[in-house]
């Protein structure tokens, strides 16, 4: 991708993203980066991402739920990667479901739930995970972070 | 026990109790004891004449269908130490001194300030000359059973003298011992005692159904030595039977003679006299059991002797409970034939009695009323053939219940009208459910409202339905009306997201033919909730899907319904890596397989371990690594051990036959063909077998879901055991298969569990759970009571055809590999994964 494309995918996003952009980008240190293509994604599911940020690096599990029809209603969430309960690097491998109407994902190790939206934790509400901006551009798949 | 005394509230001395006999209703007492704190006062000692600990008597032919002294016990095997009650089996009181207040054993004296007699009753062998020939047995204790199988090993063909409740109870021992068996009986019909005419010759066809000879009215004049077999029984008419083994189960007499020789009371056909508190004609002399002559009657039961130990625990720590004579209601499954008699089922003893028959040639049932001259009251009851209106039948007759205008109409078949069944609501609160462990419906319903919730916790507390478990049926219905009542209401929706149970998802599924989670929640979920499904429904879904269909659960379509180990085809442990176990079919492994284990696991740092289930795992596997191992392990013949999934394990095994100087069979053999053909087979939780080539059962079958034991002939086959939180004995569900009956009966079994239980719920606990427990399982397996063994048997035939490796089939996908990457957009491993070293391998920091 030449720089000029970049330039305007980040354009776009920003116009997509303005109402978001004011409540998340409001620091200074972060930016919308590419971390990957729609391919790389498994649907109802996650992965994980390195993402290096103006904070220093930061692991993120992004999770994709498609909409009903092809390519409307898509759905991304970026999460972060590390589960406060054991310590580990294992958010992108649970298993997503929702429960009492919001979608969550369950920590594969002592099985916690968390809202994909804001990162809260549903058993201890001290416990939330960073999240991040996300969208896809495209097929492309980027983060503000 | 001294210094436990000394140290107790009560201050008065310890007394010395010594109770002869360690029968049931002994080893009864003694929980009594333990259970009412009667230690505090009484130090204790027991003489038990066997050298096994109490058993179940009431089971004992149990024990030539694969039960041992230690299943049949009573009580753990350290019960007496760790209550502080002195057992000392073996040893035969031989005297007792009332003036010197001792028992005499050939091992010495022991003083006693209070003595029970619980030594039960013998057998009694008519006095027919040659009756004490080389096998001629009788058929009462362990011992006599191993006698009986020591002389069944030379023999093909055995006799049972006696047609009564005892006999026939022999007459099923014999049949497993697999000798052509025939039942004398002096007699015109078999069990006079409880039935009638019309009830014994029904009871007789349906027994020579059986393939057990019955000969009636014969009086045995003498045995001698037959020609072609070792004995010839002469009868009063000079007709003759020849066979191999003699059992005599004519009766049974009181063991009465210590008391004789030390001169108590004793009723003029035996029996030690007692009264109301089971004292004997000296005071610091009780008796209780079958032993216990009160008003006239000896009780060779085993719930009245239990309420006379309750009497004696009264009597010795000074309560007000008195033995007031016992209901001799029974009900019995004799060579699988039903027979029950309740109160005065002669019509004998209530002059003006009416009865009530029905008899139906066809099914082979026979039933009978005892109503009194009015028609309100029920006196007693027979029946023959079904047994399936005892419990209501016991209700109206131990609670005086009004009977029906239509009183016929309770043993009428159900298909005509109006058969009611008394309803668990219209008890009074005194009728007793559990008559062993006297538990009123009061009782259960107390404990309920101190906060049991389910049939369990109700069974925990009152110890109802532990006994003989003959009112398992009628406890649930009572623990369940009551629930209902108190508003209890059990939500048995698997989640949120779907109104139904595992099962019935698993019917949905089979009988719709959905493929997909997308689509059954589509069409079956609540219309209220989003269409993600959640933890609990996904997973399960994945292994019912599986379980019918059998695709491969890496498919796009199911990738999201697993749980983090079956989408990796790994473990994962605390750290976020993953432990690898391949198959190891019944523990045998080559050297160079085992070098390759070796060399995988060096060259990717795992540490490694011997499972309990004889494989070895590898630990500390990163995510990225994943697929290069396994290529490796694949490239060397290994292929998925299936550890991460609700599915076959392993299959445990013993060296067998091959190199073991005991072993019968070829059990590693056997284990690998099973491992073989189950592995893959998804089910509600995980499965583990086990195999032992010989009795010694060194692979420990028995506490396996699937247990598998050799014999002479072939297999015996336990199921529904578990070790880890709960251990539980696996139970003897079929004996003696050859290969072939044992996967086929291996197959039903399975594939039934997989259709029919809770998600996450063991064999164990289905086991537990289902009504109509092992006999009922046994019906569908054995018998095919519901016509669905072909299905089984077709479904496990899929599963089986459709076995692949899931690792060789992903290994072999890019797409599928995708997803074994540490970070999609980054080729670096996870750097917050930190090892240390300990005793020379690598674990977690």
């Amino acid at each position: 991708m030449t720089a000029t494309a970049m330039k305007k995918e980040m354009d776009m996003a920003d116009v997509q993203n303005s109402e978001a952009s004011q409540n998340h980008a409001s620091e200074n240190n972060t930016a919308w980066q590419k971390v990957c293509t729609k391919d790389d994604l498994v649907a109802f599911s996650g992965v994980a991402a390195w993402l290096e940020t103006g904070d220093g690096p930061a692991q993120v599990a992004i999770f994709y739920l498609p909409g009903p029809e092809k390519g409307k209603g898509d759905e991304l969430f970026a999460l972060d990667h590390h589960d406060p309960f054991s310590n580990a690097n294992v958010i992108a491998r649970g298993i997503v479901g929702d429960l009492k109407g919001a979608p969550v994902v369950a920590s594969p190790i002592y099985k916690q739930h968390f809202r994909l939206e804001g990162g809260q934790c549903l058993e201890d509400e001290n416990v939330k995970l960073r999240t991040w901006e996300i969208a896809f551009k495209g097929d492309e798949v980027w983060i503000e972070g | 026990m001294a210094i436990q005394n000394m140290s107790s509230k009560n201050t008065a001395t310890t007394q010395q109790l010594i109770i002869i006999g360690n029968g049931m209703v002994g080893h009864h007492l003694v929980e009594q004891l333990v259970d009412n704190g009667a230690l505090d006062r009484y130090q204790v000692t027991v003489f038990g004449e066997e050298r096994h600990r109490a058993y179940d008597r009431v089971h004992l032919s149990e024990y030539f269908s694969g039960r041992d002294a230690d299943s049949l016990a009573l009580c753990e095997a350290d019960y007496y130490a760790v209550s502080g009650v002195e057992l000392r089996t073996g040893e035969a009181v031989i005297e007792i001194d009332r003036s010197a207040q001792e028992v005499v054993t050939d091992q010495g004296r022991y003083a006693y300030d209070r003595l029970v007699l619980a030594t039960g009753s013998f057998p009694f062998v008519p006095p027919i000359p040659g009756n004490d020939r080389d096998g001629c047995l009788v058929y009462r204790t362990l011992d006599d059973l191993d006698a009986i199988q020591a002389a069944a090993e030379n023999a093909t063909t055995g006799v049972v003298v006696g047609g009564g409740l005892l006999g026939l109870e022999a007459a099923n021992a014999l049949r497993g011992l697999n000798l052509d068996t025939a039942v004398v009986e002096f007699a015109s019909r078999l069990m006079p005692m409880q039935v009638d005419s019309e009830g014994g010759e029904l009871l007789r066809e349906k027994i020579e159904e059986l393939g057990v000879q019955v000969l009636l009215e014969r009086a045995t004049q003498r045995i001698e030595d037959g020609e072609a077999s070792r004995h010839r029984m002469v009868f009063q008419d000079d007709k003759v039977l020849e066979t191999d083994l003699i059992v005599f189960s004519a009766g049974i007499r009181p063991r009465d003679q210590l008391a004789r020789d030390c001169g108590l009371e004793i009723g003029e056909r035996g029996g030690v006299v007692v009264d109301n508190q089971c004292l004997t004609s000296d005071p610091a002399i009780l008796a209780i059991g079958e032993v216990a002559l009160w008003n006239q009657s000896i009780f060779g039961l085993v719930a009245p002797g239990y309420q006379m130990a309750k009497a004696a625990l009264s009597t010795l720590t000074e309560g007000d409970t008195q033995f007031g004579g016992a209901d001799m209601s029974t009900k019995l499954k004799l060579l699988g034939v039903d027979v029950g008699s309740i109160g005065d089922a002669h019509g004998n003893q209530n002059p003006g009695a009416r009865m009530f028959r029905y008899l139906d040639p066809i099914k082979q049932e026979y039933r009978k009323l005892v109503v009194s001259s009015d028609g309100k009251k029920l006196l007693g009851a027979m029946l023959v053939g079904d047994n399936g209106v005892y419990d209501t039948l016991l209700q109206y007759y131990s609670n005086g219940i009004e009977l029906p205008d239509e009183p016929a109409s309770l043993i009428l078949p159900q298909s005509s009208d109006a058969a009611p069944t008394l309803g668990p609501g219209a008890l009074p609160e005194t009728a007793t459910i559990c008559s062993c462990h006297n538990v009123t419906k009061g009782d259960i319903c107390a404990t309920i409202d101190d906060g049991a919730v389910d049939l369990g916790g109700v069974k925990g507390v009152t110890k109802a339905s532990t006994g003989c478990g003959g009112c398992t049926a009628l406890l649930k219905s009572v623990v369940d009306h009551e629930l209902e009542a108190r508003g209890v209401e059990v939500d048995k929706s698997i989640c949120e997201h779907f109104a139904f149970t595992r099962q019935e998802l698993y019917d949905i599924v089979r009988v719709e033919g959905i493929k997909t989670f997308s689509e059954l929640i589509e069409k079956h979920g609540n219309e209220d909730t989003h269409r993600l499904g959640c933890d609990i429904c996904k997973p399960a879904a994945a292994s019912i899907l599986a379980s019918c269909f059998n695709e491969p659960i890496t498919d796009a379509a199911h990738i999201p319904l697993q749980d983090t180990n079956d989408t990796f085809m790994a473990n994962m442990q605390k750290n976020g890596t993953y432990s690898v176990v391949p198959r190891i079919a019944g523990g045998e492994i080559t050297p160079d397989k085992l070098i390759v284990l070796g060399e995988v696991a060096k060259k990717y740092s795992l540490y490694s371990k011997v499972t309990g289930g004889q494989r070895i795992d590898l630990f500390g596997a990163r995510l990225e690594d994943l697929p290069d191992i396994w290529s490796e392990l694949i490239a060397a013949g290994f292929e998925t051990g299936h550890a991460y999934g609700k599915s076959l394990r392993t299959v445990k095994s013993c060296v067998g036959s091959t190199w073991c100087r005991y072993g019968v069979q070829d059990s590693v053999g056997m284990a690998i063909q099973l491992e073989n053909r189950y592995k893959g087979l998804r089910s509600p939780h995980k499965i583990k077998f086990g195999v032992s080539g010989c009795t010694r059962e060194c692979a420990e079958a028995q506490s396996k879901d699937i247990g598998i034991i050799a014999t002479e002939n072939g297999w015996n086959l336990y199921v529904c055991g578990n070790g880890g939180m709960r251990p539980r004995h696996a139970e003897l569900f079929a004996t003696d298969l050859d290969d072939e009956q044992l996967y086929r009966t291996i197959d039903r079994f399975l594939m039934f569990y997989v259709r029919t239980a809770d998600r996450l719920q063991r064999t164990s606990v289905w086991r537990e759970n289902l009504d109509g427990g092992l006999a009922y399982l046994k019906e569908v397996v054995l018998e095919d009571s519901l016509g669905i063994n072909d299905e089984l048997d077709r479904q496990m035939q899929t599963v089986v055809d459709t076995y692949q490796c899931e690792w060789a089939d992903a290994i072999s996908d890019p797409e599928k590999l995708k997803r074994f990457r540490s970070f999609v957009n980054d080729d670096r491993p996870d750097p917050s994964i930190i090892m240390t070293s300990e005793r020379g391998q690598l674990r977690p920091a």
